[in-house]
C-alpha cells in the first residue's frame, strides 16, 4: 500500500506536527535555524510553482517539479557544508536552493538557453544530470578523489569533506546505481548515496521495481541503509548530517531512502491520472511536508504574523523575478553549442560547425517565392 | 494608452504542435491577475490549465472551444493598460500591426512565437497569403481589439480572383489542408484550390470542402453558379438557428466505446420482472442497522451484491473476449462498474474487487464512487479495467433498457424503475414492489441458457434475499 508508513523509518515530526524522539537520530536546533528550514521550505515550493506556470505559458520546454519532495531535499541539502560536494538529478531545486544556486539558474536549462545555469565549482552543485543514474559513479569518483586528497578523516570540520549522490526510486534499477554502490563500499569512499522513493518512477509504481525495501539494496554490498520519512525535514536533516558525519571522518559510505510522494506529474509532460488514484494523492497530502512543520512551529509558538507575511512577500518577489527573468535570459548563439563539446579545439567539430555555420547563412541569402520545402543545397548535396 | 499582449498556445508538452482548446476559464472583460486559470487544453497527452502571463483585462478571446489549433497560435488577447486612451483607430489597419507582436514577440512567449514569426523560413511568402490567422465565428463582428488579420478574412465575401496569381507572376502557392481532408476533398471530386479556406493557419477544413460539395461555397473559384452565391445568406440564416456542437472529450469517448461495442459484439438482452418487496424490506432494515450507520443504503447496493453472488455462480459473464489472442478471459475479480451521469458526461467508473468486499464496504465504496463521480472529480484509473457494470436506469423513471454494453465486458444489467403495482402474492392480488430487470450481454461468449441463469439468479437473490444463504 503506497500510503502507509514503512516499518523501521525514522521520523521526528509526525504528519500532525507532533515531536518524537528516536533511539539514534536527533536534531537541536535554533528558533531561527527551524524558521530557516520552513522559509526554505516556502520559497521553494514557490520557485516550484512559478516554474510549472512559465512552463505553462510557453516560457519553459519542460519542467520537473518538486511539489511534496521539499523537505526531503531542504532536509539533505542544509545538512551539507560549504567544502561538500553534491550530485543533483534533474529534480533536485531545492538541493540547488541549499547551495545558493539563483533559482534562474535552474530555468535557464528547462528553457533550453544553458547546459548548466551555475558554476559548479563555486556552488559545489554538479550540473543537472538528465540521464538516469549516471550522476552516481561521478559522484562516488569524486568522492574517491577527495579521498585521495587526504580531505577525510583529519578531524578538521573546515577541511573533511564529503559528497552526496542524488538518485529516484526508478534510478535504482539502473546499472550505474548498483556500480556506484559497490564502488563506494569497495573503496569506502566518503560518499552519501541519497535516494528520494518518491513511489513512481514516471507511471511504474515502485512496487513493480524492487522485491526489497529501497534501502536494504545496500546490505547486499555491505553499505548500511538508511529509511526516512523523506516529508520530515527534521528527520531528513539529521539522518543526512549523521551519514555525511560518517563519510567525513572516514567512516564510509551510507545509502538513504527518503519515503516520500512526488505530489504532481513526473514533468509538464506528464498526466499522472492515467495511472493513480486522486484516493493515493489524498493520503499522501495529509503527510505534505510544508503543513507538517508549520504546524510544529505553531505550537512551539516560533511563527508570527510578522514572519508570515514577510515570508509571503519574499516568495511573490522570488517568483516576480523568475517571471521577469526567464524572459530576459540571452538565447545563445547557434553556433555557441559547438564551444564546449571538447576542451580543446577538435577538428571534427570545427568541421562541423563551418558546415552548420554555412547552413544557416543559406537562409539569409535565400530569395523570395520558390518551394519553402525546399533544403538548401549545402544539405542537400551532402556526401560522407 | 490600452497595450494588448497576446498568449500564443504553448507546447505544455515536448514537442507537441496542437492542442484542443476545451473550455475557457475567463472571457472578454474579465479582469485576470497574473498565473490565474486562462483556459483548459487537452493535448495528445494530457489536460492541462494555462496560467495568464499577463495582468489586465481580457480583450478577446481568438479561439471557440472545441477548436484544435497549432501551437504558436494567438489564442487570447490581455488588455494589460485597460485605463489607458481608446486605442488609435488605425492599429488594425496593417496586416500585423493590430498587437505589438511584431515588437516584443520573443518577450510574449518566449520560444513559442519562434514558429509562427517565420524568421527561419527561407522563403517570403506573397502578402495575402500571410493573414494566418483562425476566421473563427468569435472575430465575426469588427471589434477594434480584435487582431487585424481576423475582420477582414472573414468579412470579405468576394474571394480573390482566381486570375490573381498568374497575374502578378506570382507562383500558386500550394494550398494548405490535412491529408484526410485532402482525401476527403478527392472522393468528393472538388478542387481544393476552389474551396474558400476558413481554418487555422489559413487551412481549408473539412467543412469548408462539404460546403463547396454541397453547392453553397463561396469558393475561389470563377465558375461560381448565381445560385450558389446566393446561397450563403440562406446558409447563415438556417445555421444561425442551429448549435453546432464539437464532439470532443468525454462525447466523443463515449461515442467511440459505444460504435466500437453495438458493432462488435452481438448483443442479447433479455428481461425479468420481480417482485423486490422484501428486498425493500431489507433496504429498511439495513438503514436502521447501527452497523451501517453514515453510508447510503440503496436498492442498487442490494442488486449489486446480488449480480456479485450471481456471478460467483456463473463466472463465465465475467469476461472479457480477445480477439486477437483468441481468448476468452474469465476473470476471478469483479470490477463493478457503475453507469454515472456526471457534469462532464456518461462515465462508467468502477469499484475494483467489489467481489471481496463486505455488504458495508461495498455501500462504502459505492457512495464514494457516486460522490467522486457527481463532483466531476473521476480519474481515468477509476473507470479502468471494469468487468461487468449496471446501469440503473430506473433513477429517471424509466421501466427498463436494452443498454449496450461497456467495451470489452460480456454483460451489462439495467435496472428498471421500482414501483408499487398489483401483483398476485400468496393467492392475491396486493400492492407489491417491481421492477424489471433487462441484461444484455455479448453472446460470442455468452449462450442463451447462461445469460438467463445469470439474470434470473440475480431475480431470484432480489426476490428473496435469504436464498443467497442457501446457495455455495
Amino acid at each position: 500500500m503506497p500510503g502507509g508508513d514503512p516499518e523501521g523509518m525514522v521520523q521526528l515530526l509526525t504528519p500532525a506536527g507532533e515531536r518524537v524522539e528516536h533511539p539514534d537520530y536527533d536534531v537541536a536546533l535554533e528558533p531561527e535555524e527551524l524558521l530557516g528550514l520552513y522559509r526554505d521550505l516556502v520559497l521553494v515550493r514557490r520557485v516550484d510553482t512559478e516554474a510549472n506556470a512559465l512552463q505553462r505559458q510557453g516560457e519553459l520546454g519542460l519542467w520537473a517539479g518538486l511539489l511534496g519532495q521539499e523537505a526531503a531535499q531542504v532536509g539533505s541539502g542544509r545538512a551539507l557544508r560549504p567544502q561538500d560536494h553534491a550530485f543533483p538529478t534533474y529534480r533536485e531545486h531545492g538541493v540547488a536552493w541549499c547551495r545558493g544556486v539563483d533559482p534562474l539558474g535552474i530555468l535557464e536549462i528547462f528553457r533550453g538557453t544553458s547546459h548548466g545555469g551555475w558554476d559548479p565549482v563555486a556552488h559545489r552543485l554538479h550540473p543537472y544530470t538528465l540521464v538516469i543514474a549516471a550522476q552516481l559513479l561521478p559522484a562516488v569518483g569524486c568522492a574517491m578523489g577527495v579521498q585521495r586528497d587526504g580531505a577525510v578523516g583529519t578531524g578538521d570540520p573546515g577541511r573533511d569533506t564529503a559528497v552526496i549522490g542524488y538518485l529516484g526510486d526508478g534510478a535504482t534499477s539502473q546499472g550505474e546505481a548498483s556500480e556506484a554502490l559497490q564502488w563506494a563500499a569497495v573503496f569506502n569512499a566518503p560518499v552519501v548515496i541519497f535516494c528520494q522513493n518518491n513511489q513512481w518512477a514516471i507511471s511504474e509504481p515502485v512496487s513493480v521495481q524492487a522485491r526489497v525495501p529501497l534501502h536494504r539494496r545496500a546490505d547486499g554490498v555491505g553499505v548500511p541503509g538508511v529509511l526516512v520519512d523523506g516529508n520530515d525535514v527534521l528527520a531528513c536533516l539529521a539522518v543526512t548530517r549523521a551519514a555525511l558525519d560518517r563519510a567525513r571522518s572516514g567512516g564510509g559510505p551510507t545509502f538513504v531512502e527518503a519515503y516520500t510522494y512526488r505530489m504532481g506529474a513526473h514533468t509538464t509532460s506528464d498526466d499522472p491520472t492515467r495511472y493513480r488514484s486522486a484516493a493515493e494523492v489524498d493520503v499522501w497530502r495529509a503527510k505534505d511536508p510544508i503543513d507538517r512543520f508549520r504546524r510544529y512551529l505553531e505550537s512551539e509558538g516560533l511563527l508570527d504574523e510578522d514572519f508570515t507575511t514577510a515570508l509571503e512577500a519574499e516568495a511573490e518577489q522570488l517568483a516576480e523575478h523568475l517571471r521577469a527573468g526567464v524572459r530576459e535570459l540571452p538565447e545563445p548563439a547557434p553556433l555557441a553549442m559547438f564551444d564546449h563539446a571538447y576542451a580543446e579545439p577538435h577538428e571534427q567539430v570545427e568541421e562541423e560547425r563551418e558546415e552548420f555555420a554555412a547552413y544557416l547563412a543559406s537562409f539569409d541569402a535565400a530569395p523570395s517565392g520558390g518551394d519553402p520545402h525546399q533544403q538548401p543545397a549545402t544539405v542537400a548535396g551532402r556526401t560522407r | 494608452m490600452p497595450t494588448l499582449k497576446q498568449f500564443t498556445l504553448p507546447d505544455a508538452g515536448e514537442g507537441l504542435t496542437e492542442a484542443e482548446i476545451v473550455s475557457w476559464k475567463v472571457k472578454a472583460g474579465d479582469v485576470v491577475a497574473v498565473n490565474d486559470v486562462l483556459v483548459e487544453i487537452e493535448t495528445a497527452k494530457s489536460l492541462v490549465e494555462l496560467p495568464s502571463p499577463f495582468a489586465g483585462v481580457v480583450a478577446e478571446l481568438h479561439v471557440p472551444e472545441g477548436a484544435t489549433v497549432d501551437v504558436g497560435t494567438p489564442i487570447v488577447s490581455v488588455d494589460v493598460d485597460p485605463s489607458g486612451a481608446a486605442q488609435q483607430a488605425g492599429s488594425g489597419g496593417s496586416g500585423e500591426g493590430g498587437t505589438d507582436e511584431a515588437g516584443s514577440g520573443a518577450v510574449l512567449v518566449g520560444y513559442g512565437t519562434r514558429t509562427p514569426a517565420a524568421r527561419r523560413r527561407r522563403v517570403v511568402r506573397p502578402p495575402h497569403q500571410r493573414t494566418a490567422v483562425p476566421a473563427e465565428p468569435v472575430a465575426v463582428q469588427p471589434d477594434p481589439s480584435a487582431p487585424a488579420q481576423a475582420g477582414p478574412a472573414q468579412a470579405e465575401p468576394a474571394p480573390e480572383p482566381a486570375g490573381e496569381a498568374a497575374g502578378t507572376g506570382v507562383v500558386p502557392e500550394r494550398v494548405l489542408a490535412k491529408p484526410p481532408v485532402r482525401k476527403l476533398a478527392r472522393d468528393l471530386g472538388v478542387d481544393l484550390a476552389q474551396v474558400r479556406a476558413t481554418g487555422p493557419g489559413g487551412t481549408v477544413t473539412r467543412e469548408d470542402v462539404l460546403t463547396l460539395a454541397n453547392g453553397n461555397g463561396n469558393g475561389n473559384g470563377n465558375g461560381t453558379a448565381p445560385a450558389a452565391a446566393a446561397a450563403p445568406a440562406t446558409e447563415r440564416a438556417r445555421r444561425e438557428r442551429e448549435r453546432h456542437v464539437p464532439i470532443r472529450g468525454v462525447r466523443r469517448a463515449t461515442a467511440r466505446a459505444m460504435v466500437e461495442s453495438a458493432f462488435s459484439a452481438p448483443h442479447v438482452t433479455v428481461f425479468a420482472t420481480v417482485d423486490v418487496t422484501r428486498t425493500m424490506k431489507l433496504v429498511r432494515r439495513l438503514k436502521e442497522d447501527p452497523n451501517f450507520a453514515g453510508v447510503r443504503i440503496s436498492p442498487l447496493l442490494i442488486v449489486a451484491k446480488a449480480l456479485l453472488v450471481a456471478v460467483r455462480r456463473n463466472p463465465e459473464v465475467n469476461a472479457t473476449w480477445d480477439d486477437e489472442a483468441q481468448v476468452i478471459v474469465v476473470k476471478d475479480y469483479v470490477n463493478l462498474g457503475i453507469a454515472a451521469a456526471t457534469p462532464r458526461g456518461l462515465l462508467v467508473p468502477n469499484v475494483k474487487d467489489a467481489d471481496a468486499m463486505g455488504m458495508r464496504e461495498l455501500a462504502e465504496a459505492l457512495g464514494e464512487l457516486t460522490r467522486t463521480a457527481r463532483e466531476g472529480r473521476t480519474s481515468p484509473a477509476d473507470t479502468a479495467d471494469g468487468t461487468i457494470t449496471i446501469t440503473n436506469v430506473g433513477v429517471f423513471g424509466i421501466d427498463t433498457g436494452t443498454p449496450i454494453l461497456n467495451p470489452g465486458e460480456a454483460a451489462i444489467l439495467a435496472l428498471g424503475r421500482i414501483a408499487q403495482q398489483p401483483a398476485v402474492h400468496k393467492g392475491k392480488v396486493k400492492p407489491r414492489w417491481l421492477t424489471t430487470l433487462g441484461l444484455s450481454f455479448d453472446h460470442r461468449m455468452v449462450d442463451g441458457e447462461l445469460g438467463s441463469r445469470f439474470l434470473a439468479d440475480i431475480a431470484a437473490v432480489l426476490e428473496d434475499p435469504a436464498r443467497a444463504l442457501t446457495w455455495n
